[in-house]
């Protein structure tokens, strides 16, 4: 798989200062390409590294889980791709169409094809608003449809996401449940079609029992639409229960992405392992204070480390790793790791790192221009 | 059960057999506009010295409420009935003046939101000196001593530059280990952990809760684990108590709530959790519908509407607690599931 050689391009800015990483080749088919995503926020005269290269991709009805410590970058990940607020740097590829570089009444027109729901789903509903109101409110931008048409396609998708609508279509979003809410916010994204949901913490502020509604719905709704998901979430254990493939993010960083059963139980990052090692187990026959614990705390973004961004933190860290960004390797079938020393052998064929080199480091500064390149 | 001599000497332990806290009958009634909300109905507990206690249920399920009123710390005009009895002592009628010498001092909590807990405009240090003077009445120069030893006691680092810092000038993580250092102030024999590390990251979750664990064992204290999460109170419990509509659904040693639970909604509880180990795909199973409205509950059992084993018994009164086989295991169930799976554990 990883040897299908696969055109991609690499961008770059006149604000880059770090030099682009090599990503793992895109696969064949993906819907959704992110490529190099920076983003970089100006706070009290200091720059936040919120985002720092970012690749990857996601085929039609695929689900990928984001995951990593408060801070790391999901949410602005998330954000980045629908273009809230426009990337520093990189590309985010719709069905062959950077979105990036469009222009507002463009990119409007493409809007409905990528939608977003949020962790809070009390606070993203408007509160004066009815719920049948709310969840037509986005078909309204695509085109009018007629009152009688209006409310039919409201029960409709209020029956689809499991509410009755004669019991919540009057109803306003304090009058609601928080699983309630946000099963009103999955059905507003769904009124307009979308081929991508991008969902940030869907189920962080709900209870287990209504998290398990939420993302039984979810994972019904994908099969029947054809949805492909981006599944921001922190909890580990919610995200292997739903997710195809998984990233797992530090310090705006991709550490390691896979497919969820070979990243769970194979872990190649050391980060990926020290996160894995701190769930808790629903086991009372398990020690939690036996597994090792990270120390120390995600660094600042304002100065990100130099060379491996977990270095301060990682068991193996050598002096290789303060000098030399990783690269991502493959360790198994769509499997890629950026570390030096990676807890899985790498495949023998997999330095991604050539000619990501030259490609990053070499490249003149001031040019906004794409530059294509083969991987081999 | 026999009424134990009042003593408020602070430093007492309980007679030997006796629970350094014991809960009984503990009701709280609140007035809202619809009618009096039951958020706590009957409820009973024991917890002896250096054991850990969790308790488990679903957002509303009275977590809050309870350690709160252990606390006494209950909303504005509700009607608190039953009794706390802390080291032989009964809290729900101390006085004010000797009530100080318990809550906050022998009876410490940490609660979910640091930043509820920590004043943002003071320092860090002027926050925790604060409390040893008032409560221990030591000196300046010695509070600050017991500041920097406290903090080191959370493992924050260079306690010292700590003491003048202010709240919002730490992370998350760092907040939360103040709230416990502030806790921890005046060494109390029991500490109430509220959703403690609920907002925090995984790894720094564990860091947190193995400092409380490692605390526990080095000063022998009784500890409260509040959590909606049955991973967290799994590794980290002696005893369990689920929490259903205000009402106690079952209590167990931790191995036999997961293993010989005889309760339908603790088995739910159960079932819901989504594990790491569980293959891709495989969702956790839902509990249908939602938890009660306290306000307006019919009689009978409160899990009666979504539970899978409900009979028409079920809707009549509420089932008083049933011993299990184990003599600390109470379930309060009329059709519980059937003992097989635990007695073959
Ligand atoms: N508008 C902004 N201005 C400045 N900094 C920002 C802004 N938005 C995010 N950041 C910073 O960027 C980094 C990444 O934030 P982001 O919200 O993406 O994290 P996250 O991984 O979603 O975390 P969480 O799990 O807490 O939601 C953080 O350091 C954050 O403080
Ligand atoms: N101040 C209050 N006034 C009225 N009702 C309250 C108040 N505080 C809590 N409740 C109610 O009491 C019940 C138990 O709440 P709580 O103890 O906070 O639950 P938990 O901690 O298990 O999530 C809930 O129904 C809640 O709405
Ligand atoms: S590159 Fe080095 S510091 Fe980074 S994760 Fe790998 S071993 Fe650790
Ligand atoms: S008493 Fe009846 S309704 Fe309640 S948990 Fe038991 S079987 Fe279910
Ligand atoms: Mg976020
Ligand atoms: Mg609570």
């Amino acid at each position: 798989m990883t040897q299908t050689t696969t055109a991609h391009a690499a961008v770059t800015q006149p604000a880059v200062t770090q030099p682009a990483m090599a990503q793992a080749p895109a696969r064949p088919g993906a819907l959704l390409r992110v490529e190099h995503l920076v983003q970089r926020y100006r706070a009290r005269g200091a720059v936040v590294h919120a985002v720092s290269d970012v690749s990857f991709d996601l085929l039609p009805g695929e689900c990928l889980g984001l995951v990593g410590e408060s801070g790391c970058g999901k949410s602005t990940t998330g954000r980045a791709i629908l273009q809230l607020p426009r990337p520093t740097a990189g590309r985010v590829v719709l069905d062959g169409e950077d979105l990036c570089a469009l222009d507002r009444r463009r990119l409007r027109h493409r809007r409905h094809r990528l939608q977003m729901i949020f962790q809070d789903p009390v606070a993203a509903l408007n509160p004066r608003r009815r719920v049948r109101d709310l969840v037509v409110e986005g078909l309204d931008i695509q085109r009018q449809l007629p009152g009688g048409e209006r409310a039919a396609r409201a029960d409709a998708l209020l029956r689809d996401v499991g509410l009755d609508p004669e019991l919540v279509g009057d109803r306003r979003p304090h009058e609601l449940s928080g699983g309630q809410c946000q099963r009103v916010a999955i059905a507003r994204a769904l009124a307009v079609g979308p081929d991508v949901l991008v969902c940030d913490e869907p189920v962080a502020s709900l209870d287990v029992s209504v998290q398990a509604q939420v993302l039984t719905l979810l994972a019904r709704l994908r099969a029947e639409h054809r949805l492909a998901l981006l599944f921001v979430a922190h909890d580990l254990a919610v995200v292997r229960a739903v997710v195809d493939r998984v990233a797992v993010m530090y310090l705006g960083t991709i550490a390691e992405i896979g497919p969820v059963d070979a990243v769970y139980d194979t872990p190649a990052h050391p980060y990926t392992r020290a996160l894995l090692d701190a769930v808790p187990v629903p086991d009372p026959a398990v020690d939690p204070e036996q597994a090792p614990s990270l120390t120390g705390e995600l660094p600042s973004p304002l100065a990100p480390p130099s060379g491996c961004p977990f270095r301060t933190r990682c068991p193996r860290a050598a002096d290789r790793c303060a000098a030399e960004r990783p690269l991502p390797r493959a360790v198994g079938p769509d499997h890629h790791v950026a570390c030096h020393f990676p807890l899985v052998d790498p495949l023998p064929d997999s330095t991604s790192g050539d000619g990501s080199h030259e490609d990053g480091f070499g490249r003149p500064a001031g040019a906004g221009e794409r530059a294509g390149r083969d991987r081999a | 059960m026999a009424a134990l001599a009042d003593t408020a000497v602070v430093g007492a332990s309980a007679p030997p057999g006796e629970p350094l806290l014991r809960v009984s009958g503990l009701t709280v009634d609140i007035p809202t506009p619809r009618g009096p909300l039951r958020a706590l109905d009957d409820v009973s507990f024991e917890l002896a010295p250096h054991r850990t206690l969790g308790l488990v249920g679903e957002s509303g399920s009275g977590k809050s409420m309870l350690v709160r009123t252990i606390m006494g710390i209950s909303p504005a005009r509700s009607t608190v009935t039953g009794s706390v009895r802390f080291d032989g002592v009964e809290l729900t009628s101390l006085p004010r003046r000797a009530a100080r010498s318990y809550w906050g001092r022998r009876i410490a909590m940490v609660f979910q939101d640091p930043t509820t807990s920590l004043n943002p405009v003071l320092t860090v240090g002027r926050q925790l000196t604060e409390a040893t003077r008032a409560h221990l009445g030591l000196g300046r120069a010695r509070a600050t001593e017991r500041a920097v030893e406290l903090l080191d006691l959370v493992s924050i680092p260079e306690p010292r530059r700590r003491l003048r810092q202010y709240p919002h000038e730490l992370s998350g993580g760092m907040r939360q280990r103040v709230t416990i250092a502030m806790a921890l102030a005046c060494d109390p024999d029991l500490l109430i952990a509220d959703e403690a590390t609920t907002a925090l990251d995984v790894t720094v979750q564990k860091q947190i809760l193995d400092l409380i664990a490692g605390i526990q064992r080095e000063r022998g204290l009784a500890l409260i684990l509040v959590s909606h999460d049955l991973g967290v109170v799994a590794g980290r419990t002696d005893d369990i108590a689920v929490l259903y509509g205000g009402r106690v659904a079952e209590r167990a040693s931790t191995r036999v709530l997961f293993a010989g639970h005889r309760h339908p909604y603790s088995q739910a509880l159960l079932a819901a959790v989504p594990r790491l180990d569980r293959p891709a795909g495989a969702a956790p199973r839902t509990i249908p519908g939602t938890p009660p409205d306290l306000v307006l509950a019919p009689p009978g059992c409160r899990f009666a509407p979504r539970c899978p084993s409900a009979e028409d018994d079920c809707h009549r009164a509420a089932p008083a607690p049933r011993p299990g086989a184990d003599p600390t295991h109470a379930y309060a169930c009329l059709h519980p599931i059937p003992t097989t799976k635990a007695e073959r554990r």
